[in-house]
């Protein structure tokens, strides 16, 4: 089935669905130059439209099907319960612009999370309206531009952002008009502070540091780097895409963090839908609190809207991911101090037993404690012709959803894997055998590596032909 | 390997000099399979004015993106059409039918700052042993 | 305490913490220097699932659902009927939980759907090219101003009074961080300036009705600039696409093609464009393909406009979108099809035209605007229009959006194919007290 496409299996007169009759005495029609002569889309019956969706979705893999150890991603499992009351009509049938007094339900359940997520980062405030993490650190450098603009400082043009950063960190610094200067890591996998003390100074608006970083380790220089930045005027913005290794352990506002985005998708379990929807709250302390995006729920005598006083302004048509909230909401509530405790415990257990396990058949540049996730680097295997790819490649011939790869950039064939909490050692024990088998492959039959994957419904893909003639869609024209 | 007679930057390109202060630009065997099958190239149009050593455009392969480099500073002529419409002939013949752009040179002196093909072998012979 | 999302029992902690070599969890902490380890945290107590659903199912309850509720407010987000299928379709786990499909071969389901995806949005707006989707309409019309500079080369974008002001308030927020200036025009463009790089129009308008868009597309192409269009894309059922009038980007809010209100989110930002303009485009795309076997295949294509590749340089710093959302409207579209869709339309249209022109005869009400409209049109009104809609509440019916301060008590009234005759008919007689 799934190897056609819409428009293979429609047949003109065929429909998917039933409409009510009109009720009322049908008005004169618009000039016919506004209207439009041709629609053409598909006709397909429901249960046709029912055997193709089904047989696509059989393609996929998903956190359900198994492992899913994407560094950087926090695949977490996504709690069933969560679903179905994120599906309750009185939270998916209100308009965002209906009276507010009419939705206080989901005002108090944003106003509540709000003050969960600044308990949580030890922040002052927090906004929900970021989309998700990349549109939270938009906010964030938007804030920090309007913060010294406000200042009356002009000459901050510059933004710093560690080697190691994932790919949004310089380009959400673009987007904003900064320069983006890198900073050094150091051969432990920390941030260069000799190279961060000469490239600060009064030119530099802020650092963006992910933390821990993006190697999955914690940069036990974090005070002194604070106190370097903000020395010299700068400020201190968060990645919170780690977070999940610090849940009710440590707070970036008291390691001098001035803002940081969070991602609901990842820390706090929200399904990652095959690419969204996301959320990506920011969280501020009070220097930053009135440049916040717009808006924030306060509470009065009931829950309403506010505008921050200077608040960098709106980032979307409405509040933000409010579907996606209300599993975190949910998330929150279901585990308490404890249980947001036991939650980073055990992500760092399990990332530090990869580590170990792994280290004797995989290049580990670092070798010292992770958090929740570890880097290897496939340079060993690169030796003998086998690449990070082939590696990849050959995971999902073991059922395995392969973990992050070239990434960080600061790895030469990274291989970047984050368990979550949510695996046994049963799991992992499994990943583990699969990939000492690849390792052993790598010397004895790197042909099987280079030509996987082998047991996918497709075989490696043609991504060269596809980016220089790109196909994009199909057309159907009038028949 | 590397053409005799043509001339090359540090960064991978070559210039191979033609009568009237012209001269035919592309990227050289070392730069294309360090790129991998290149998928895009971005070039200016004729009349951009170009500068010695600094950004003319870019190269696109499907994970990453380089940026390509002016040998010398002119005016670009001419853009090669069949190759910015099938790529591979970078990758298949970067010294012949994959040629990039043709410029008018301003000032020819500046070819002595590049390399000769010598030169430039010993460059990339360099190169390739250097350790990860 | 244990946890049914915990599976690892305390042996297994202990087994592992063994291999690792450290006594306890808590030495695995040991480079957080130990000042930051000594956090107090204050949340609620935890809960189990049977209580924590009581307990959220009394929240939403104290939330007046479109359910419940006669909706006659739109202005973007609008409550539209959503066939069954879409949310068995959205359910099936394979597609929700997976992620970004970046391993093409484990993830053609998700590429798939998201190819048919790309190819039923520009079937609907006429464009040539889709991407994977941007979080909503408003940040697809920011990232099509963006877009539109990069293109010209120029750093002044130009919006009509007329588009929905959420909108303008987001492109405004989106061009202040590259120093990008941002015009408010009239209609009669006067004060475009021939500097733009880009046009921004709504069809049809904020306030409900259609605009001359051929003349605005003249106006823009002949300075150079790009014509922008954000649209109603349940309109299109039976409204002219705008690539018909010179349209270069067509942006929408897809939220109303399969997919609730949600409080405004998650939503979904369609975004297609001319072909030229392919490797401009922000976000995602996906290309077909074939394997090494010759089997057709989708992976992600054109990624090094993106920011995990060209990072600083990127299109857009966009990284996940709203791709579950696309999914529905997928369904949606390939559901409703190209009967069912021209259906909707002229089903909103007729029921809307029906309420307009009850109300408009009604003592103190008065239709604001002749031209033609969809199934949205201003009223304006005897009394202010909040305290017709508190009196609407009460008799749970969500009235429409208070427009006073723009038009003297206008309102902005929205019918869709939801709304029963009984519904407008009531509405009409709850009016007519006033």
């Amino acid at each position: 089935m799934h190897h056609y496409l819409l428009p293979d299996i429609s047949q003109p007169g065929k429909i998917g669905c039933s409409l009510p009759h009109l009720d009322v005495t049908p008005t004169e029609l618009p000039p016919q130059e506004l209207l439009r002569q041709e629609l053409e889309l598909p006709e397909v019956s429901e249960a046709e439209l029912v055997r193709y969706f089904t047989a696509l979705s059989k393609l996929n893999y998903g956190v359900d099907t198994g492992f899913y150890p994407l560094g950087s991603c926090t695949m977490k499992y996504s709690p069933k319960w969560h679903e179905d009351i994120a599906k309750l009509p009185g939270f998916t049938s209100i308009h965002p612009y209906q009276p507010v007094e009419s939705v206080q339900g989901a005002l108090q359940l944003m106003f509540e999370l709000q003050d969960y997520l600044t308990e949580i980062t030890g922040m002052d405030a927090a906004s929900l309206a970021p989309m998700a993490g990349a549109q939270g650190e938009l906010a964030s450098i938007l804030m920090v531009k309007a913060y010294h603009q406000a200042r009356g400082d002009e000459k901050r043009k510059r933004i710093l952002v560690p080697d190691s950063a994932h790919g949004t960190n310089p380009a959400t610094a673009a987007m904003c008009g900064f320069e983006i200067s890198a900073v050094p890591s150091d051969g432990d996998g920390n941030l260069d502070l000799t190279s961060l003390e000469s490239m600060m100074n009064e030119e530099v608006a802020a650092l963006t540091l992910t933390l821990p970083t993006t190697l999955g380790l914690f940069d036990p220089q974090i005070a002194e780097i604070s106190r370097l930045i903000h020395q010299r005027g700068g400020l201190l913005c968060g990645d919170g895409a780690n977070l999940n290794s610090l849940l009710g352990r440590v707070k970036f506002g008291d390691m001098g963090f001035d803002c940081v985005q969070l991602n609901l998708h990842k820390t706090f379990s929200t399904p990652h839908g095959g690419g969204g929807p996301g959320s990506g709250p920011v969280c501020v302390e009070s220097n930053l609190a009135d440049f916040l995006p717009s808006p924030l729920v306060t509470k009065d005598k009931g829950y309403t809207f506010t505008t921050p006083a200077k608040s960098i302004g709106n980032l979307g048509a409405a509040y933000g991911n409010f579907g996606v909230m209300v599993k975190a909401y949910a998330y929150i509530r279901s585990l308490g101090v404890e249980g947001l405790k036991e939650v980073s415990e055990n992500a760092v257990i399990n990332a530090n037993y990869l580590k170990e396990k792994l280290k004797a058949y995989y290049h580990l540049p670092y070798d010292r404690t992770c958090m929740h996730e570890v880097v290897f680097s496939g340079k060993r295997q690169k030796a003998k012709g086998v690449h990070t790819l082939d590696i990849a490649k050959r995971l999902l011939d073991f059922g395995f959803h392969p973990p992050t790869v070239y990434f960080p950039l600061v790895v030469d064939e990274a291989i970047m894997i984050e368990p979550t909490e949510t695996e046994s050692k049963q799991t992992l024990d499994a990943f583990i055998d699969a990939m000492k088998q690849i390792a052993k492959e790598a010397d004895e039959n790197p042909d099987i590596l280079h030509t996987a994957p082998h047991n996918t419904p497709v075989r490696r893909l043609d991504e060269v032909t596809a980016a220089r003639k790109p196909d994009l869609r199909w057309e159907m024209s009038r028949r | 390997m590397n053409p005799k007679e043509y001339k090359y930057t540090q960064e991978h390109e070559w210039i191979c000099p033609e009568p009237g202060d012209k001269g035919k630009m592309g990227l050289t065997e070392y730069a294309q399979s360090q790129l991998g099958d290149i998928v895009y190239l971005d070039l200016p149009a004729p009349g951009t004015q170009v500068e010695q050593f600094k950004k003319l455009g870019e190269v696109e392969s499907v994970k990453a993106v380089s940026d390509i480099f002016a040998p010398v500073s002119g005016q670009v002529l001419e853009v090669n059409q069949t190759a910015t419409d099938a790529p591979n002939l970078v990758n298949e013949d970067p010294y012949g039918a994959g040629w990039l752009v043709r410029l008018e040179l301003s000032q020819p002196s500046e070819l002595d700052a590049l390399m000769n093909s010598d030169e430039y072998d010993k460059f990339v012979a360099e190169l390739e042993e250097k350790p990860e | 305490m244990s946890s049914p999302y915990l599976p690892n029992t305390d042996a297994d902690r202990s087994a592992m913490l063994q291999e690792i070599g450290v006594g306890s969890a808590d030495e695995l902490f040991q480079d957080i220097p130990e000042k930051f380890r000594k956090v107090q945290l204050k949340l609620p107590p935890p809960l189990s699932e049977l209580e924590l659903k009581e307990e959220l199912r009394q929240l939403s309850s104290r939330n007046a659902s479109l359910d419940d509720y006669a909706c006659f407010l739109g202005a973007g987000y609008y409550r539209h009927f959503i066939p069954s299928v879409i949310g068995h379709i959205t359910g099936r786990s394979e597609f929700y939980t997976a992620y970004t499909p970046y391993q093409a071969e484990a993830s053609q389901g998700t590429l798939q759907t998201i190819y048919e995806y790309q190819s039923l949005v520009c079937q609907l707006t006429g464009m040539e090219v889709s991407n994977a989707g941007m979080y909503d309409g408003s940040t697809a019309a920011a990232e099509a101003a963006l877009m539109a500079c990069r293109v010209t080369n120029r750093d002044k974008v130009a919006v009509l009074s007329t588009v929905n002001p959420s909108y303008s308030e987001v492109v405004d927020t989106y061009v202040n961080g590259h120093n990008i200036l941002l015009e408010m025009v009239e209609p009669n463009l006067d004060s475009l300036s021939s500097d733009c790089a880009c046009l921004i129009v709504q069809q049809p308008n904020f306030l409900g009705y259609f605009e001359d868009m051929g003349a605005y597309a003249e106006k823009a192409h002949d300075i150079g600039a790009l014509l922008v269009v954000a649209v109603d894309p349940i309109s299109l059922g039976m409204f002219a696409p705008p690539a018909d009038y010179g349209a270069d980007i067509v942006v929408a809010e897809g939220q109303a093609l399969g997919s609730p209100t949600s409080f405004g989110g998650p939503g979904l930002g369609i975004f297609t464009c001319r072909k030229e303009y392919a490797r401009q485009m922000p976000g995602r795309i996906v290309g077909k393909t074939v394997d090494v076997d010759g089997k057709p295949g989708y992976v992600l294509t054109l990624a090094t406009r993106e920011q995990h590749i060209r990072r600083e340089r990127a299109t857009s710093n966009i990284c996940t979108n709203e791709a579950l959302v696309a999914l529905a409207t997928t369904v949606y579209l390939a559901t409703l099809g190209k009967s069912g869709l021209r259906r909707v339309a002229e089903l909103c249209y007729h029921k809307a035209h029906y309420a307009a022109d009850a109300i408009g005869k009604l003592k103190g009400y008065s239709l604001v605007f002749p031209q033609p409209f969809f199934k949205e049109f201003v009223v304006r009104c005897p009394v202010a229009p909040h305290q017709l809609n508190k009196a609407l509440l009460k008799e749970r019916i969500i009235g429409g959006l208070d427009l006073s301060h723009m038009i003297d008590n206008g309102m902005l009234l929205c019918v869709t194919e939801v709304n029963t005759r009984q519904d407008i008919d009531r509405l009409v007689v709850i009016l007519s007290k006033f």
